[in-house]
């Protein structure tokens, strides 16, 4: 069967797709929280205030599972309730602010060294796919490409607990996107 | 001062690109029509990773994340949302045509009058306190979802002068794996805005541009209720290799 088409996000999803702590993926002062926060640009270098930026990541200790729970809804009033605190779902949404700026606090990932990455856009017409690696270590990816592209795809370390990761939509220092066809 | 861009500049390279289409399922990112889309896709093509983990798995949503009211957008306020009611339905499968199941399906839409509830869109036509236009919900066993919403107008936008978009609802659906991910548009058949705009003809295949039009169901339809539109999904990627493989 052939696939339906992808279109943009729009500029409107703003009401629509992002909940409240989207990007937590656990409460602050979790035992090894980590913070990763960055820009999303354009190929100008102008910041992109309306992208919205979806992770998915193995927990701890490496499970893939997933949980649900991401967007607790309050069935009394329809609002979104927030994650329980407990649960970790391995999903988080987060929409760059009004300077293109966004935060994740989560855990590193077991297993697999990385945290998918899935960037939306208005003036996108098909999201894009890249990878958050919080190391620059062995990795068969990150091993087939030159060095300046590899950097792109690894955070790079602020202080304790805070890493930096910019998402480059074009030009120079442009992310890696990749073809998961 | 630049000439104000009209549709017909537009039109003349739609129809160019769609001379040159091909047969793609999906848009080009870069599509010169859709003007925003010139700063904001990558020059560099796309890289085949060696190996994939976590994209061939995804995220899994439950009961908790959707309240049973959330698929009806016109019960979400006190009053009754002005417009058409309509009621949207079909599959979620993935291109074996085996169903997604228990996925979440989101949608978001203008109201009646071609409005969104957000600050940036100052087009003058009413908003509705009646109706906010979110809606989500969980794919049944068979890969089912179902929305009662009204049909969104038709609304303007700053492209190029006179540029107006086809009544649409917006759909973010997920899959098993993170790979599948769509978030996409869904229109409504026989738009006379069709041919204009440069977002739906941003995919140039005509077979492909038409799977993103409902199709209206009169068996779905309700006596002295509502009209029935039906729209199935297919989510694209990853290849069957690499789920067979997990390559």
């Amino acid at each position: 069967m052939r696939p339906t088409p992808s279109q943009t996000v729009g500029p409107f999803y703003g009401y629509a797709l992002p909940f409240r702590g989207g990007g937590d993926l656990v409460p602050s002062g979790h035992p090894g929280a980590i913070s990763v926060h960055g820009y999303v640009y354009d190929g100008a270098g102008d910041p992109i205030p309306d992208a919205l930026l979806e992770f998915w990541q193995a927990d701890a200790a490496g499970n893939l599972d997933g949980k649900p729970g991401s967007m607790r809804r309050d069935e009394v009033d329809g609002s979104f309730a927030g994650r329980d605190g407990v649960t970790f779902t391995g999903f988080a949404r987060v929409a760059t602010d009004l300077d293109g700026h966004w935060t994740l606090r989560t855990v590193r990932p077991g297993g697999a060294p990385y945290i998918a990455v899935c960037v939306f856009a208005r003036g996108l017409l098909h999201h894009l796919y890249t990878r958050l690696y919080l190391d620059d270590g062995d990795d068969a990816l990150l091993a087939s490409l030159p060095a300046d592209r590899r950097a792109t795809l690894v955070a790079a370390p602020e202080r304790d607990g805070v890493y930096r990761f910019d998402i480059r939509l074009q030009g120079e220092g442009e992310t890696v996107f990749l073809d998961l066809g | 001062m630049p000439e104000p861009l009209s549709q017909e500049t537009i039109s003349r390279e739609i129809a160019e690109l769609a001379a040159r289409s091909d047969g793609a399922d999906h848009p080009a990112r870069d599509y010169p029509p859709y003007r925003s889309s010139g700063l904001r896709h990558p020059h560099r093509p796309l890289v085949a990773p060696p190996e994939a983990y976590a994209e061939l798995r995804g995220p899994v949503f439950g009961a908790s994340d959707v309240t049973p009211l959330d698929a009806d957008l016109t019960r979400q306020h006190a009053g009754e949302p002005l417009g058409e009611r309509i009621t949207v339905t079909g599959r979620v499968t993935d291109r074996d045509g085996r169903p997604v199941r228990g996925q979440l399906v989101e949608v978001w839409q203008a109201n009646a009058s071609g409005r969104y509830p957000h600050q940036r869109d100052q087009h003058p036509a009413p908003l509705d306190p009646n109706f906010t236009g979110t809606g989500r919900c969980l794919t049944d066993a068979d890969g089912r979802y179902a929305f009662t919403t009204i049909k969104p107008g038709a609304y303007p936008w700053k492209n190029h002068v006179n540029a107006w978009r086809p009544a649409h609802i917006h759909f973010s659906v997920f899959g098993t794996a993170f790979a599948q991910r769509l978030v996409t548009q869904m229109y409504f058949p026989g738009d006379p805005l069709f041919p204009y705009d440069p977002i739906l003809q941003s995919v140039t295949d005509d077979k492909a541009r038409e799977r993103l039009v409902a199709a209206y169901d009169h068996e779905l339809s309700q006596p002295e209720w509502s009209l029935g539109y039906r729209w199935d999904i297919v989510l694209d990627g990853p290849s069957a290799t690499w789920m067979e493989e997990g390559r």
